[in-house]
């Protein structure tokens, strides 16, 4: 939930994702879910000559399983304060990795 | 035994505003589906409608016509929605289906010839070789 939380505080920001397949995408963060699926609007590929299925693509959904890495802009993001976060969190997991199954 | 969503299951990230939209589905064989998306789920299973498989290789695209297809969500790469303008901007032309598959056959095997070549360099190095089909996307 803590990515998840930190992601949504970047909505509107420039990020640039990197996909596990080394294709790499700036855009827009338009939304993101608990998957840590990724809107990204108004998208520019690096390199686009080896992707040319990419060119009409203006607007995507990038499914959270195949990212790589997602890159921000320093500005945007409080490391002090993530890095609490994050402490914290370590500390006592109690909120997070609730199961989407429940069995009754 | 009953199975109910948990409290998280509220995605915001819906693709619910890109349902009846005409869509690029890239999977993780490589394959690029277009066709209308109608419905998703939480793991991005889809059903896309009147799908076409356009295959490209260098500047050349070909289409073959697929019909209905249900897609298993762990295979979706990414989803992007068609700007039309765009479309037409890009310089790809379109060949028949035949010629593409020729092409694409060939482009395939000039990389297998290279990774050949190139895990055997590794394995001369001392580098394990694994033959394991990874990710073709």
């Amino acid at each position: 939930m803590l990515f998840y939380s930190f992601f949504k505080t970047l909505v509107n920001e420039q990020v640039t994702v990197e996909l596990k397949n080394d294709l790499v995408i700036t855009g827009t963060l338009k939304s993101v879910d608990q998957f840590l699926n990724i809107k990204l609007d108004d998208i520019q590929v690096i390199d686009e000559d080896r992707y040319p299925h990419m060119i009409s693509v203006k607007n995507c959904f990038i499914r959270g399983s195949v990212v790589r890495y997602v890159q921000l802009p320093q500005q945007a993001v409080d490391t002090a304060l993530l890095q609490d976060a994050a402490r914290r969190e370590a500390a006592q997991p109690s909120s997070a990795q609730q199961a989407n199954v429940r069995v009754k | 035994m009953e199975i109910t969503s948990g409290p998280l299951f509220t995605t915001s990230t819906g693709l619910i505003d890109s349902v009846d939209k005409k869509l690029m589905v890239v999977l993780r064989d490589g394959r690029k589906l277009i066709g209308t998306l109608r419905s998703f789920d939480q793991f991005a299973n889809l059903v896309l409608q009147d799908t076409i498989e356009r295959i490209y290789v260098g500047n050349c695209f070909g289409d073959i016509p697929r019909g209905i297809f249900i897609i298993r969500g762990e295979n979706v790469v990414l989803l992007g929605e068609l700007d039309t303008e765009k479309e037409e901007c890009a310089n790809l032309r379109e060949v028949p289906v035949e010629e593409i598959l020729v092409a694409q056959r060939e482009e395939m095997e000039a990389k297998q010839r290279l990774d050949k070549v190139r895990s055997k360099a590794l394995h001369n190095h001392g580098f394990c070789v694994d033959n394991a089909q990874n990710d073709l996307y």
